[in-house]
């Protein structure tokens, strides 16, 4: 039966035009899957912010969400830099570090000159709304610029020699942020003891419709020559520069662009916490945004979008367990390792586009027999 | 402090990073892993000193075999358990899992001991000889010999030994080694074990120098003398001797001259200019990859 | 079809073994006295090549002679240690890999080497790169211009792969296809960067007689449809003689024999480099 219903295989690649004239499956048009998946995007908003207003959801329930967003961030554009680039920077926090410390010292330096206050970001001015994207994108830029002084020495090293300069400059990164201010004369990162003062600019909304533009930009960059560059280095290098992929700009790109989405997420975090201090973003904190990473599959960009919500809440939901929970992560990521080297969800990735057209076609518990008889031809 | 001094600290912490650095290198010469958990052995071998001096009172010279020993077993464990699975797959899930491996080791000696630093007590009282006007640290003066004589002999055990040239042979190439009937699996155990009874020596002289263990002191040691490792040019036993001391005078003199806490820093700004300037290190070999 | 405009004659110290048809023209491809060493070994020394722009020429050799190492210079993976490369004239010299293939050299790799995770398409849509114009906002932000392109080179994708029957693979993972085809998308990646000479590292290697006929067909197809000059290294003496207008021999990295399949085939010294020394009767 199956067999029958593919004897579609057999045809030659249907393209969108051909497969509307006959074929009989219906496609949706790439149109329509954009304003399904914005539709959805945007109705998740609402439930969540609905959820929150009508108290559903405590105050502390609420930051560990914001926390799932901006980790959601921080793997995402790892992503791009271990699962697309398959390379392997140690240094993911130190980015983190540059982005929330611009965006945290520059919206409290701006803040007595567009004479706002505390409250302001919570209340919503319309001057604070501002200012929380020029600090986001200032901190975005920020960490890309230092993603790009990295890089740029970084990526003529291969695999492990990158490895350990990444982890190194985090931590000369993490070393400046704790002297800078013996250095400038004045109180700029607060040292040790760390910067307090931050205002609370982060929420559920905010956080997430940047959540929604991250993973869109890096899904359209992916998804296009750029992205098909940067995979191509990962597959192969030296057939990507002899099929004319300038493998230094591509590596670059990809690394600025993981760094620059990695600040993002460090701005959302200092406003989500509130103080920043540089203990935190040592080595063990690009551990921890790796091992998201590699859980959810190396290059699959939902793997990092659940692994990184999973390995927020666990901890949170395991408090009583706080001493093992370290443990338990080592072990798994062990065990993964071992078991499955390729992530739990490998490269593989969700479209809902394709989703709905295979609901639509009455094929969705077909897939696997579908793609079996494919195999096999291409063995024949 | 006399510059003398000074540059006796340096050769002390220099030598204990070397040490730790040969580890490094001599597993990245055999199956070309970082060894992430190699820090965390020596910080193991600290704990295994103070339970059998502070927590059962026994010897130390006890304490220092068992120290060496316990690190030896620990290194081939490790290797066994959660490399050898994966001795085949990508280098970027072996590298993941010995970070997973260092990941356990620290958090599983913290759920044990507890995050506060435990007091290794002195092995034992050293004359602090006196020439000239200046006063020497036994300990530190210890510490050189040691390591100057733990580097002479694993010269000579890879230079001259059976072991040694089996070593050369799977490093080389492990398939062809197979071939010519050298046991790689055994051979793999034995580097491990060496460059793990290293880190015990290591882990023994730290301490005596510094009278902690804490879960997390393997974290920065571990990372300077890979940075050391690598520096030297990782692969090569004298490369990291050279790595080792580099690295320990730069700290020591940085902080001499009152930037100490810049110390870390420039450890790594030395390590990035190195590998800017030569990427495989100060006595690394070029490797290519066969297109 | 061959280009004419340079319209000039280049004299040339080998044998001027370019086919009439392109006779007149620059070569497309001339090497002279390529030489380079590693360490002190010489690997490949005093390689002359003159190619014309629709000549498909071969090199043979013992295993380990140096051919895939010329390929490599030619390609710039290495630098020569002695001798230039002129492409269309123009000196390589210092270029990168990246530079020589847009300057017009293409190639495929004795191991395959696909970007094995990515689908068939991509992987031809990745040579097609080198003429795609879009920036990082407009693909980023899907401007029109983005999917004006993407429609645009997924047709051109589709035509190239077309060359080959390998349209139904197009979704395929490259990792996942037969070994055949495998061989077949690299030669259309290499294609799709409008290569003006295509190098081939053992394209019949591991291919069964059918197989290596429909090969032989191919690269007449390639060089008529393409209107370029090809480059073979092979093992298989039948396609080596069949396509092959010159053939050069090489052992221990130096041309020892060149000319038409026929002399080569006749020489004593190619037999000798293959089947050792015969005793003199």
């Amino acid at each position: 039966m199956d067999q029958e219903l593919n004897g579609g295989q057999e045809r030659p690649y249907v393209t969108a035009k051909a497969s509307k004239h006959g074929g009989g499956r219906k496609t949706l048009s790439t149109k329509k899957r954009y304003i399904i998946n914005a539709l959805l995007f945007v109705a998740m908003l609402a439930i969540g912010q609905g959820l929150i207003d009508g108290d559903f959801i405590s105050r502390y329930q609420t930051t560990v969400i914001e926390q799932i967003g901006i980790y959601i961030i921080m793997a995402v554009s790892l992503n791009v830099a271990t699962g697309y680039l398959g390379q392997l920077p140690l240094g993911h926090a130190g980015f983190m570090s540059v982005g929330g410390y611009s965006c945290a010292i520059f919206i409290i330096r701006m803040m007595p000159v567009f004479d706002l206050n505390m409250r302001s970001f919570v209340t919503g001015e319309p001057m604070a709304v501002v200012l929380f994207v020029v600090g986001v994108l200032f901190g975005g830029l920020m960490a890309g610029l230092s993603g790009l002084i990295i890089g740029i020495p970084a990526l003529r090293l291969k695999g492990d020699y990158l490895a350990i300069i990444t982890l190194g400059f985090a931590e000369i990164i993490r070393v400046v942020m704790l002297n800078i201010d013996g250095v400038v004369g004045f109180e700029l990162t607060g040292g040790a003891k760390g910067l307090t003062g931050i205002p609370s600019y982060t929420n559920f909304l905010n956080t997430f419709i940047v959540v929604g533009i991250v993973l869109f930009l890096i899904h359209t960059m992916m998804k296009s020559r750029h992205g098909r560059a940067i995979l191509a280095i990962r597959d192969n290098e030296i057939a990507a520069e002899a099929t004319g992929v300038n493998t230094t700009y591509y590596k670059t790109l990809a690394f600025v662009v993981s760094a620059f989405f990695a600040g993002v997420g460090g701005a959302l975090y200092a406003g989500c916490i509130g103080v920043m201090a540089p203990a935190k973003f040592g080595f063990m904190k690009s551990i921890e945004i790796l091992v998201m990473v590699v859980l959810g599959g190396m290059g699959s960009m939902l793997g990092s979008v659940l692994s990184a919500t999973v390995l927020t809440i666990l901890p949170e939901a395991l408090r009583a367990f706080a001493d093992y929970r370290m443990v338990v992560y080592a072990v798994v990521l062990i065990l993964v390792m071992i078991f499955r080297p390729q992530g739990l969800l490998g490269t593989y990735d969700f479209s809902m586009g394709d989703f709905l057209e295979k609901l639509i076609n009455g094929e969705l518990f077909r897939g696997k027999s579908k793609q079996k008889s494919e195999e096999v031809e291409a063995n024949a | 402090m006399t510059f003398l001094t000074q540059v006796l600290n340096g050769l002390q912490l220099g030598s204990i990073y070397a040490l730790v650095a040969l580890g490094y290198t001599m597993v990245y010469g055999i199956i070309l892993l970082l060894n992430f958990a190699h820090g965390d052995i020596i910080m193991v071998g600290a704990y295994i000193s103070w339970i059998v001096m502070a927590q059962l009172g026994m010897s130390p010279v006890l304490a220092i075999i068992l120290s060496v020993v316990g690190c030896t077993v620990l290194g081939v464990l490790i290797d066994k358990v959660a490399y050898a699975p994966l001795r085949n797959a990508p280098r970027l899930s072996v590298l993941i899992t010995a970070i997973g491996v260092s990941y356990f080791l620290e958090n599983g000696a913290q759920l044990v001991f507890g995050a506060d630093a435990k007091v290794v007590p002195t092995y034992f009282n050293l004359p602090n000889p006196q020439v000239g006007g200046a006063t020497f640290n036994g300990v530190a003066i210890l510490t050189v010999v040691v390591t100057a004589v733990s580097t002479i002999i694993l010269t000579l055990l890879v230079q001259k030994t059976k072991f040694g040239k089996a070593m050369r042979a799977v490093s080389e190439d492990m398939g062809a080694a197979r071939l010519m009937g050298i046991n790689v699996n055994n051979t793999i155990s034995f580097t491990f074990a060496v460059g793990s009874a290293l880190a015990g020596i290591g882990a023994v002289l730290y301490s005596m120098a510094y009278t902690q263990a804490t879960p997390t002191m393997g974290i920065m040691l571990g990372t300077k003398a890979f940075v050391a490792a690598v520096l030297g040019g990782i692969g090569s036993i004298p490369g990291a001797v050279i790595g080792g001391l580099l690295v320990g005078f730069a700290e020591v003199f940085v902080s001499a001259m009152g930037f100490s806490v810049w110390r870390d820093a420039v450890v790594f700004l030395l390590l990035i200019i190195v590998l800017i300037v030569k990427p495989t290190g100060i006595l690394g070999r070029t490797m290519n990859e066969k297109v | 079809m061959p280009n004419n405009r340079h319209g000039v004659v280049v004299q040339m110290e080998s044998p001027n073994l370019i086919p009439e048809r392109d006779l007149g023209t620059i070569p497309v491809l001339q090497a002279e006295h390529l030489g380079i060493d590693f360490g002190g070994l010489t690997a490949v020394d005093d390689f002359n090549i003159a190619m014309g722009r629709s000549e498909i020429s071969g090199i043979i050799g013992p295993n380990g002679a140096g051919k895939t190492t010329i390929f490599n210079l030619l390609t710039n993976v290495y630098k020569p240690t002695r001798g230039t490369i002129l492409l269309d004239g123009i000196d390589t010299a210092g270029k990168s890999m990246v530079q020589v293939n847009k300057m017009g050299i293409a190639r495929t790799f004795q191991n395959i080497r696909l970007f094995s995770q990515m689908t068939v398409e991509q992987n031809v849509l990745v040579g097609l790169g080198n003429s795609m114009s879009t920036r990082l906002v407009d693909d980023i932000f899907r401007t029109p211009k983005h999917w004006k392109q993407e429609r645009e080179f997924h047709d051109q994708a589709m035509e190239l792969l077309s060359f080959f029957g390998m349209e139904r693979f197009a979704n395929t993972k490259a990792g996942n296809l037969p070994y055949g085809e495998q061989r077949r998308l690299e030669i259309l990646r290499a294609l799709g960067t409008h290569p003006k000479v295509l190098l081939l590292d053992e394209p019949a290697a591991g291919m069964n007689p059918n197989e290596t006929e429909d090969l032989m067909e191919n690269i007449l197809r390639i060089r008529d449809e393409f209107h370029l000059a090809v480059l073979l290294i092979e093992h298989d003496m039948k396609l080596v003689m069949g396509v092959c207008e010159v053939v050069a021999v090489l052992d221990y990295g130096k041309i020892i024999a060149k000319g038409t399949p026929e002399e080569i085939q006749n020489d004593p010294r190619v037999i000798e480099a293959y089947l050792g020394k015969q005793e003199v009767k």
